[in-house]
């Protein structure tokens, strides 16, 4: 498959009163058209700083991002977001939350409708349409941001750590959600998480990063088959490959406290 | 939720004989010679009222009040916008509104009189300065704590600055526009009635000063309560107002 979001050589320092902050040097990867991959790292390893650069809400200090072979310029509808404290509008129903974007594209109303209806229903929330989010619990919220980011319809979705915030219950059921809405409509997945477990159950690839300075330290690749259901995690291959990641993850934190 | 409801009713109806009984005991006391009964009162308001001389003074109160403050309302929320969106017009107006608002509307009165003179444009004024504050830093205040991500979130999904500012930055601070214009209700009403007393032919704070000099204490009196009961009224359509327009938001129920 072709080669979708080209990042070379970026690198991103912020300047501190006292020092300057890397956090991010070099990073080089490559992500292929519709595959989804994990960033693992602890904090400070630039695993955020690299998803705002990717979307647009930060840039470089050097270095290149190219996506289908253009380089980015700001934000742009073809990468969507989703973040981790979900960031709905709270004045806007569920169904004008997922219609911010298609709005703001001026598309005609019935189009709108339509996208709303189609991917509130993908997410199982058709019936809480006309709900505000104050009425919604967390994993609901994180269900609409969701919907919300591919009713736009990106090409690469980013997402920030979307299930950090949620109970371990919600979380594995999103995960599966997550997958099975991948599977129908797939986009070239960007996915932040500090959960190894996650990490491996979505991705294809685990990229997995060390702090001070930023930088891409290994990656993983994830041979399990398509589609995964929870019950993936419960196999030996699954939990190989969850121990091989945990290692590198620990030497990572040895390395850290010496 | 209907239980606390009577409740509350209940209580409010106690606490609003609590407050008669006791104006009533003070008035029986010595303290009775500047102090009207609240039936004297009551008796005085029925005769300002079929005489309309009550409404008139309510009247013209009102109408200073309306206006000083819509003005104040409409000039100090673009204001406010500017400072919250543009760092240059934030640094330029910031210092001038916090060496201005520390001082009392009241103390422009004579400067206002000189230059107006005793009409309503020099009431209008002087309710539209104290108002004008209020809300210019209370709406700023709501623009600056509106969510960075919220903004970020429209960004990505390809809002434009202008995009940002009517659909994010203007409906996220309206919570505080109308906390702006409850305090705002506030200002205006205590900086009229201030301006009335220190020159008016009429309005509430003229009828107080007037009947004072003649020493017709149930008129004072009188005054006084309709000022706060003009004062509950108009916090009660602000209240309505925030209902309406704020119900998405996730606030304690009280």
């Amino acid at each position: 498959m072709s080669i979708k979001v080209h990042i070379s050589n970026v690198s991103k320092i912020y300047k501190g009163t006292t020092q300057d902050v890397h956090a991010l040097n070099n990073v080089n990867l490559d992500i292929k058209e519709k595959e989804f991959v994990c960033v693992i790292g602890s904090s400070g390893c630039g695993k955020s700083t690299l998803l705002n650069i990717l979307a647009g809400l930060d840039t470089p200090t050097s270095g290149t991002i190219e996506i289908d072979g253009n380089p980015i310029f700001g934000t742009g509808s073809d990468r969507g977001v989703v973040f981790q404290q979900y960031a709905l509008f709270p004045w806007l129903t569920v169904a004008k939350n997922v219609a911010f974007g298609l709005k703001i594209q001026k598309l005609p109303k019935a189009v709108v409708d339509e996208k709303v209806d189609h991917y509130l229903k993908s997410v199982g929330l058709l019936d809480f349409k006309n709900a505000f989010p104050k009425e919604l619990s967390g994993g609901m919220k994180q269900r609409v941001a969701i919907a919300r980011a591919y009713a736009v319809n990106p090409r690469v979705l980013l997402m920030d750590e979307p299930f950090g915030a949620l109970d371990a219950q919600t979380r594995t059921q999103l995960q599966s959600e997550l997958l099975a809405t991948w599977q129908e409509e797939k986009k070239t997945c960007f996915f932040i998480t500090h959960d190894v477990d996650e990490a491996v159950f979505l991705s294809q690839r685990v990229v997995i990063m060390s702090p001070r300075p930023g930088r891409i330290k290994s990656i993983v690749d994830i041979p399990i088959s398509y589609p995964r259901t929870t019950e993936v995690k419960f196999t030996q291959e699954f939990n190989d490959i969850k121990n091989e990641i945990w290692k590198e993850v620990y030497k990572e934190y040895l390395a850290e406290k010496k | 939720m209907k239980n606390t409801k009577k409740l509350k009713y209940m209580y409010t109806a106690i606490s609003i004989f609590i407050a008669l009984a006791s104006w009533y005991l003070i008035s029986n006391s010595i303290a009775g010679a500047v102090i009207a009964s609240p039936v004297d009162t009551f008796n005085s308001f029925m005769k300002e009222m079929s005489s309309g001389r009550l409404l008139n003074h309510i009247s013209i109160s009102l109408f200073r009040v309306s206006a000083g403050f819509t003005i104040a309302f409409f000039a100090s929320i673009p204001i406010a916008f500017l400072m919250g969106w543009y760092k240059p017009v934030e640094l330029l107006i910031g210092p001038i509104i916090q060496f201005v608002r520390n001082i009392p509307a009241l103390a422009y009165i004579p400067l206002i009189v000189v230059a107006q003179g005793v009409g309503e444009s020099a009431k209008i004024t002087v309710i539209f300065i104290s108002t004008f504050l209020v809300m210019i830093i209370t709406v700023y205040q709501g623009i600056k704590e509106v969510d960075i991500t919220l903004i970020k979130a429209a960004r990505v999904l390809g809002a434009t600055d202008k995009d940002i500012f009517f659909r994010v930055v203007i409906p996220a601070s309206i919570p505080y526009i109308l906390i702006g214009a409850r305090l705002g209700l506030g200002a205006s009403l205590t900086t009229l009635i201030a301006a009335e007393l220190t020159g008016s032919n009429a309005g509430l704070g003229q009828m107080i000063q007037e009947a004072s000099l003649y020493f017709r204490m149930n008129i004072v009196m009188l005054g006084i309560i309709i000022i706060g009961i003009v004062g509950v009224g108009l916090n009660i359509v602000v209240s309505l107002i925030e209902n309406k327009l704020t119900m998405w938001q996730d606030k304690v129920k009280k």
